[in-house]
């Protein structure tokens, strides 16, 4: 009994309709030039951007038994967890608080010492909260799926933070998810500063979610563990400044030209469930002359509130 | 059972598998994790070979092109190649015993996960972990499993 179309009697023993090779051809040369137009041509963009479109659904629904999940054991929490955590969550928010006022007390002496009347990092125009919806965390791959996309003004190469440290960059937009690629992915590379020399060198992803390699330190650099590594603004995608990491350890061979450096990184890169994205702009010319920049430059993490309640800060904050 | 229900049975276990592929998992259990969708591919366009034919794989290859986010096409042509020779050889493999079929799955799995490091290579990606070839030997031990999950879904003669 033939598995199928039995009415068609005389079909020939090798299936119908052009020959396996011509078919093959054909199929191979339409994957060809699709690799080719997602390496070098521009269109393909678009039509990455129409695939992950129609990949959503599917990556939602994939996640959602983990969501569930997460979902049942938060809604069902005992109440003295949930106490512990406010207790937790108080404190936090009071040691947060403190330290906004030293910080608001430095950037008035910083304005004061540098005769600086304009901000001069970059200017976080806006942030916004996204969900985990998916982990791709293979060896040679570490990214993530977020349910922002460019219906939120999601962007290419839009920084990704987290409360600890820096996340990654967006790497692919789709119209309601995007795609995040890791400080921990090998294809990744962050341009870092070790805060306790100021000395700049570049930390590449090792494809394990717990470190990264600093592979361009010369073996006389003056670099030790437990240094901390901060973002160092150049290569104009992610802000100055922003913690990475530290170095978890320091291999010096005598017959190599270069250290073999580690690093930890801070942000909770395989435990993130939401994660933020940052937009500056590098481009953004100096802030006009007025206090109200400094105190937008100040609270750069509260950069999402209304211009009226940033006004009422820049008022507050004035001497 | 008519061809237009095969191919509904063929496209949802594809899908089941595809989701099996992506589902997210713990970084040492996706790398022993085998590639299911290109074990029901296989499966597919052996035992199957005139219902879903090469357009499964080449799609199937796209759409682990979407959800795994790598070079657009990659794995489609890597899959479409497998369907090929599957399309070629499936006398000759649906002939021979459970366990040298999945021999014939191991040189499958490795001409096809080849195909994937050299264009990796080619195209500037990542290449230098060893582990990705350790699902290759997993998706041949599943093999036998495949054949008797998937099996129950079609009658076989």
């Amino acid at each position: 009994m033939p598995a199928f179309g039995t009415s068609n009697v005389n079909r020939p023993i090798y299936g119908r309709g052009p020959s396996p090779g011509l078919r093959f051809t054909v199929y191979a040369l339409l994957s060809l030039v699709l690799m080719y137009a997602d390496q070098r041509a521009r269109w393909s963009e678009r039509l990455r951007y129409g695939l992950q479109g129609v990949a959503y659904p599917v990556q939602v629904a994939v996640n959602s038994p983990a969501a569930a999940w997460h979902w049942l054991t938060s809604s069902f929490a005992t109440r003295t967890r949930l106490q512990d955590e406010n207790q937790q969550l108080h404190t936090q928010v009071q040691t947060l608080e403190i330290a906004l006022l030293r910080q608001h007390a430095l950037e008035q002496e910083n304005v004061q010492l540098r005769q600086l009347h304009a901000a001069l990092p970059p200017l976080v125009k806006r942030w916004q909260v996204a969900e985990v919806i998916g982990v791709e965390s293979g060896l040679l791959r570490q990214r993530l799926i977020i349910n922002k996309g460019r219906n939120d003004g999601v962007h290419v190469n839009q920084p990704v933070v987290d409360g600890a440290g820096v996340l990654g960059q967006v790497a692919h937009v789709g119209p309601w998810s995007s795609e995040v690629i890791l400080i921990t992915d090998p294809e990744h590379a962050l341009p870092v500063q070790i805060t306790r020399t100021g000395l700049r060198t570049i930390a590449v992803g090792s494809g394990n979610p717990d470190e990264l390699l600093l592979s361009y330190l010369a073996a006389n650099s003056d670099v030790k563990s437990g240094d901390e590594l901060v973002s160092s603004g150049l290569g104009g995608v992610f802000p100055a400044g922003y913690p990475v990491g530290h170095i978890t350890g320091v291999r010096r061979e005598a017959n190599q030209l270069l250290a073999q450096v580690r690093a930890a990184p801070q942000a909770g890169i395989d435990r993130a469930r939401e994660v933020m994205l940052i937009e500056f702009d590098p481009a953004h010319p100096a802030a006009p002359p007025s206090a109200a920049a400094t105190a937008t430059a100040a609270t750069t993490v509260d950069a999402d509130v209304t211009p009226a309640a940033k006004k009422g800060a820049a008022s507050a904050a004035k001497p | 059972m008519s061809s237009r229900e095969n191919l509904l049975v063929i496209l949802s276990t594809s899908f089941v598998a595809l989701v099996l592929n992506i589902w997210p998992l713990p970084v040492w259990l996706s790398v022993i994790r085998p590639a299911f969708l290109v074990l029901a591919v296989l499966y597919w366009s052996t035992m199957q070979p005139f219902v879903a034919g090469m357009a499964l794989g080449f799609l199937g290859g796209l759409a682990l092109d979407v959800f795994q986010g790598s070079l657009l096409g990659e794995h489609a042509l890597a899959l479409s190649l497998l369907t090929y020779l599957a399309l070629r050889l499936n006398l000759l493999m649906r002939a021979k015993p459970i366990f040298e079929q999945s021999v014939y799955v191991l040189l499958a799995l490795l001409v096809y996960e080849s195909l994937l490091w050299v264009i990796d290579g080619w195209t500037g990606h990542a290449t230098s972990s060893a582990l990705r070839w350790i699902h290759v030997l997993t998706g041949a031990l599943l093999w036998p499993l495949v054949v008797g999950v998937l099996g129950r879904f079609h009658s076989q003669r």
